[in-house]
């Protein structure tokens, strides 16, 4: 009987049938997808820290300082330690311009080949091979993306030189990860200038040793700086820096179903009522009534299961083509991930095929249920299809829900991630749509009625039908809040990025080594040279460093620049509080906001950075904004760091031309000086148009499913509106007789749209603000420790309201040009 | 990792070709008198050196001991502690009839940080917690394996066997193809093995060289036998690629002390039988007959299954076993015999 309707179906209604389960399709997808390509990465992320932990149990890890060497051989022969494995791992700059960097993992490589034996196990000769001076192997990625092979060299910047090392091969892709290169320690220690230092050890626990236990007395021997955990627990954390950004698409994608959840809802509302007297018969001939209701969810589970099957298949292309051309990251640039591989399981697709068919069952259980609960005497009746939905819905549960929504955002994340703030959008949608009715009612019911027939019939239809205005409202409601708030986010966002590169790159020339990873830096002479050049005003050094503070987490990056003369607040732009150094008190720190929140870190709290390998206290004096380093930042005077450490390197700076002098000629000279052809400069404005660009590509993504969730809301505005038009088909007829022109009509039925739209799209801005407001300061502040400032794109709001009401008046008009086709006299024929 | 195991990796770091390093010029191994205790020390300045541990334990089973020290073949500048100058490799393995097959482990390490090296003034060479050290006229053997655990001293009361001419003793045709070779016979072995007494009866190699294996050979056969007697018997042939034998050499020394050295014609070594491995499908000659300036002895394998799959370590397959010497089908003696290049012809 099910095929039967669905064959008996007019092919416009099937059209529509279509469409609904496209919606579903293309949210099934989207989650599909994402899920896919967040699992591979996660995977992918677990087995980059086993790949090189190999077989060990425990490790032991420094930040870019790293630790003596001496502490490998106490900890290799600590009772309960069966092997210890000693490794230098530094983030290499390839010399050459804009090469990037590469991973060095410089390892005992006899004592890797037992703790870590992937690497070695397709050719045990690879050992003894590196045991030779100056010798790599290449990681697959790495000889892929730099095209070099066995014999080649490969030029590491170092300082400001340039060290050659000579490829000796190239390693399978699973052994070693990423764009990285696998040497001896001797070889690394040597040739990237860090003799007698070590960054990372393996452990292995002899069998019979307590791990805790172990680790204790293992944590008593590190230095300051460095930590150890478990392999399991790194393991188990390398997907948690990233988590956020992954569960942000996973809900976007959740978004995009959930509309394509309104589609069904709109399509089976209209249906239900289209085949009202349909379903009367049938109850009449002895159906009973949950039949009736099961009947219409036995339509939408057919379509949920055809849009999911369809979705599971477009996901996976996605996946594919989406990795393919951005990378496991989706091009957030949020953790290095050469493309992983996607592994399709039952698990996951049963998981999106039951969410697709759910939500398309949840969609039409309204119109099921209301379709079953019409007497079937009345329904039989021509026109009571105009019924449907007529009793609102009291006001209390969407009042509860935007109550709901405005508690759910004042609560901190669960677990790094905003739940609270997603549980609140969701309230604040639900509560808006949820009030539509009533609201509508209202509005309209207090419009002042005009002597203007077109105008005056729009009215009266709206007033005296609420249910259909309702569904209509509903998909305004739903996909316009989403669509504003998006927009508001976004553009404020970006605009804050936008400030925020303007404060914090006040200087007319920069000169970084930073590109070049953990090895390149400049060293005092050159600095003393540079300052001494007659074209620089002045100029502003900068030392940058990493800082371990927990294992589980990415290391902090620790900045130590020259600090101006008038305050700190004039390089990087302070939030919130600070807290004014008092005589007595330790050197002051100023910590990013993703600090402040990770770490729990406030303006005068007393902090303890490990640096030089000894702990030293710093007071917390402010916290910045920070969108460059999203793990966390720690800013401290270079004066204080040198003064700690002795360490008068530095890697990035910042100068002022002097009155008369040119920046090209500024450039020339710091080229000229000894060590500074490697050297790359910029100019506030490309390193500005660069970061910008950055940002755009990575939340390209983020901005393309966004555009779909509102796209599939807007088809289903426009299905239901148009769907709408024509079931007034015999009302149009009745008009016609009444001696209305067809324009009259056409004008009547563009003045409800663009009511409706005007109305929806109002709704839809107060929402979408709040949405906006809760995406702003929750969600994204949750998920990624950033704050940022409220800048609402006003022309854009009013353009996107403009194409709204003008969109939702074309659609009616031109569904009722359609729906007048027919000759009044036949359009009114089947109601005698 | 065995002798011929050995060889191949240092064979690889010298063999290699250099970019920026010079390469490793190897003293050679000239005729001189060894002096001790300096010579029970590490050479380092040769290309390699071996401390080779072999002997039954009452029981019976056999163990193996052994520690190689090598020199890579590349000159380096490098001031870092790790540079690899000197690698001591340890192996060790357990001959148990009861369990069928070997038990056997093996650590490799470059001499740093004090955590593996060789001392120069007497034999004390260790990787992490395994170590052989030679006091007073004792040596004492810890091995932490993987699969059973060796805590053992070696009396050497008696005196040293020197091999070749006066320790000088020739591998091949050429004259640097030699090492200085003494052995050590008869040790009375007490202990423990995984913590329970063991004693028993062992034979110690030390051996140094720059060019062990000429290049026609393809492997060698090696026999120490403790004779019940309170003699000793050593015999090696090096086997040539193309068939036959490139190479031989041993010594008789009896029980009240007298020493005969046999030219390369006087040494027989005869497979009698052999056995086919189940995993690797090399055939080794098991059971040989062991002929020297007309004495003879048949060598009988404690338990046919003493293959060493090294592959994925030292990259070579042999067999390294207990066996015993019998002479008119009765015991007269228990030692080691090393049968190595059956798998593939050793490439240098």
């Amino acid at each position: 009987m099910l095929r039967l309707l669905l064959v008996l179906r007019p092919r416009r209604a099937r059209g529509r049938t279509l469409l609904s389960a496209a919606g579903i399709a293309l949210g099934v997808a989207l989650g599909f997808g994402v899920h896919l390509v967040n699992r591979a990465a996660v995977e992918d992320l677990a087995a980059a820290v086993r790949s090189v932990a190999g077989e060990a149990d425990l490790e032991v890890r420094g930040g870019r300082g790293g630790f003596p060497e001496s502490l490998y051989a106490r900890l290799a022969s600590l009772p309960g330690v069966a092997l210890a494995s000693p490794l230098l791992e530094l983030e290499a700059g390839i010399a050459g311009a804009d090469r990037g960097t590469i991973r060095v993992v410089g390892a005992d490589v006899l004592r890797a080949a037992v703790l870590q034996p992937a690497l070695f196990a397709d050719d045990p000769a690879r050992r003894i091979e590196l045991l030779e001076p100056d010798k790599v192997f290449l990681s697959a990625a790495a000889a892929e993306s730099l095209r070099l092979a066995r014999g080649d060299r490969l030029a590491l910047v170092v300082g400001q030189r340039t060290v050659e090392l000579e490829v000796a091969g190239v390693l399978a892709a699973s052994s070693l990860r990423g764009v990285a290169a696998l040497t001896d320690v001797a070889t690394a220690q040597w040739r990237l200038g860090r003799l007698g230092e070590l960054n990372r050890i393996e452990l292995r626990l002899a069998p019979g040793a307590y791990r805790d236990a172990l680790m204790r007395s293992i944590a008593a021997l590190l230095p300051p700086g460095a930590q150890v955990a478990a392999v399991e627990t790194l393991e188990e954390a390398s997907g948690t820096p990233s988590r956020a950004y992954r569960v942000n698409l996973e809900v976007l994608a959740l978004v995009a179903l959930v509309t394509g959840g309104f589609l069904v809802f709109s399509a089976q509302a209209l249906e239900v009522a289209r085949r009202r007297s349909e379903h009367a018969l049938l109850r009449v001939i002895g159906l009973e009534r949950r039949g009736v209701a099961r009947l219409v969810l036995a339509e939408a589970a057919a379509l949920g299961v055809l849009g999911s099957l369809a979705g599971l298949a477009l996901g996976y292309a996605l996946a594919l083509a989406a990795v393919r051309a951005w990378g496991g990251d989706l091009g957030a640039g949020q953790w290095r991930a050469a493309a992983p591989e996607l592994r399709l399981t039952l698990d996951g697709a049963l998981a999106y095929l039951a969410a697709g068919i759910a939500t398309a069952l949840a969609g039409a259980l309204l119109p099921a249920l209301d379709a079953a609960r019409a007497p079937p005497a009345r329904a039989l009746k021509s026109g009571d299809e105009q019924r449907m939905f007529e009793k609102a819905a009291p006001p209390w549960p969407g009042v509860a829900l935007l109550a709901a929504g405005g508690l759910l955002a004042q609560l901190g994340p669960v677990n790094g991630l905003p739940l609270a703030g997603y549980g609140a959008i969701a309230c604040l949608l639900l509560g808006a749509v949820a009030l539509m009715p009533r609201l509508s009612q209202a509005v309209f019911a207090s419009l002042a009625s005009t002597r203007q027939p077109s105008l005056a019939l729009a009215l009266a239809q709206l007033r005296g039908a609420p249910g259909q205005a309702g569904v209509s409202l509903a998909a305004i409601v739903a996909s316009f809040s989403l669509m504003a708030a998006m927009a508001i986010m976004v553009a404020s966002f970006r605009q804050s990025v936008d400030e925020w590169l303007d404060a914090v790159l006040p200087a007319d020339l920069y000169l970084r080594t930073t590109h070049a990873g953990d090895t390149a830096y400049l060293e005092p002479g050159f600095e003393a040279r540079v300052r001494a050049l007659p074209q620089i005003a002045r100029v502003e050094f900068l030392r940058t460093g990493r800082l371990l503070l927990d294992p589980a987490r990415p290391a902090l990056v620790l900045i130590a620049r020259d600090l101006p003369p008038d305050g700190v607040q004039r390089t990087f732009p302070l939030v919130g509080e600070r807290y004014e150094s008092k005589p007595g008190d330790p050197p002051a720190a100023w910590v990013s906001e993703a600090v402040a929140d990770l770490y729990g870190y406030a303006p005068g709290s007393r902090i303890e950075l490990p640096l030089a390998g000894r702990n030293r206290e710093f007071v917390v004096a402010g916290v910045w904004r920070d969108y460059a380093r999203q793990h966390g930042a720690v800013l401290i005077d270079r004066k204080d760091y040198a003064a700690l450490t002795g360490d008068r390197r530095a890697n990035d700076l910042a100068l002022w031309l002097a009155p008369g002098a040119s920046a090209a000629g500024a450039a020339a000279a710091l080229r000229e000086l000894p060590g500074g052809e490697q050297l790359e400069l910029a100019a506030p404005g490309e390193i500005r148009e660069r970061s910008l660009r950055i940002f755009d590509r990575s939340f390209a993504v983020t901005y393309a499913m966004e555009a779909v969730a509102v796209l599939v809301g807007l088809f289903g505005l426009s299905s239901s509106l148009g769907a709408i038009v024509l079931a007034r088909r015999r009302e149009f007829g009745m008009l016609r007789h009444l001696g209305l022109t067809r324009g009259q009509i056409g004008a009547m039925l563009a003045a409800e749209g663009g009511l409706l739209a005007t109305l929806g799209a109002l709704a839809g801005l107060a929402a979408g603000g709040a949405i906006s407001l809760v995406l702003v300061h929750v969600v994204n502040r949750q998920s990624f420790n950033w704050s940022m400032e409220l800048h609402p794109p006003y022309a854009l709001l009013a353009g996107l309201t403009a194409v709204l009401i003008a969109s939702a008046m074309a659609t009616a008009t031109i569904s009722g040009r359609e729906a007048m086709g027919t000759a009044p006299v036949r359009a009114v024929r089947e109601d005698w | 990792m065995r002798r011929r195991a050995f060889l191949l990796a240092s064979g690889a770091l010298a063999a290699a070709p250099l970019a920026r390093a010079g390469r490793v010029e190897y003293p050679a191994v000239l005729p001189r008198r060894l002096v001790f205790p300096r010579d029970h020390g590490a050479h380092p300045e040769f290309r390699s050196e071996w401390w080779y541990v072999t002997g039954w334990l009452d029981g019976p089973s056999g163990f193996q001991v052994t520690f190689f020290r090598a020199r890579p073949g590349f000159e380096s500048e490098n001031p870092s502690s790790f540079s690899p100058r000197q690698i001591v490799l340890a192996h060790a393995a357990l001959s148990d009839p009861g369990r069928g097959r070997l038990l056997h482990d093996q650590k490799a390490a470059r001499a740093a940080l004090g955590l593996a090296g060789a001392d120069e003034d007497t034999t004390r060479v260790w990787v992490d917690d395994w170590r052989l050290e030679l006091s007073e006229s004792v040596y004492r053997a810890r091995i932490a394996a993987r699969e059973f655990e060796l805590d053992l001293n070696l009396a050497a009361d008696g005196p040293l066997l020197l091999q070749g001419d006066s320790g000088f003793s020739r591998k091949g045709r050429r004259p640097e193809e030699a090492s200085y070779y003494y052995s050590r016979a008869q040790l009375a072995v007490r202990g423990r093995v995984n913590g329970r007494p063991a004693s028993g009866i062992a034979w110690l190699d030390h051996e140094w060289s720059s060019a062990y294996l000429a290049p026609e050979a393809a492997g060698w056969d090696w026999c120490g036998i403790n004779l019940a007697s309170g003699g000793a018997l050593m015999a090696f042939r090096m086997r040539a690629k193309t068939g036959g034998v490139h190479y031989a050499g041993g010594t008789l020394r009896s029980a009240d002390g007298g020493l005969r050295r046999f030219a390369p014609h006087e040494i027989a070594l005869e497979p009698l039988r052999t056995w086919r491995s189940p995993r690797t499908g090399v055939e080794y000659p098991v059971a040989m007959r062991v002929g020297v300036g007309g004495e003879e002895w048949r060598l009988e394998p404690l338990m046919d299954d003493q293959e060493l799959d090294a592959r994925a370590s030292a990259g070579t397959i042999y067999w390294e076993g207990a066996v015993r010497a019998l002479r008119d089908g009765r015991e007269v003696g228990r030692g080691y015999l090393e049968l190595t290049g059956y798998w593939k012809p050793m490439k240098l």
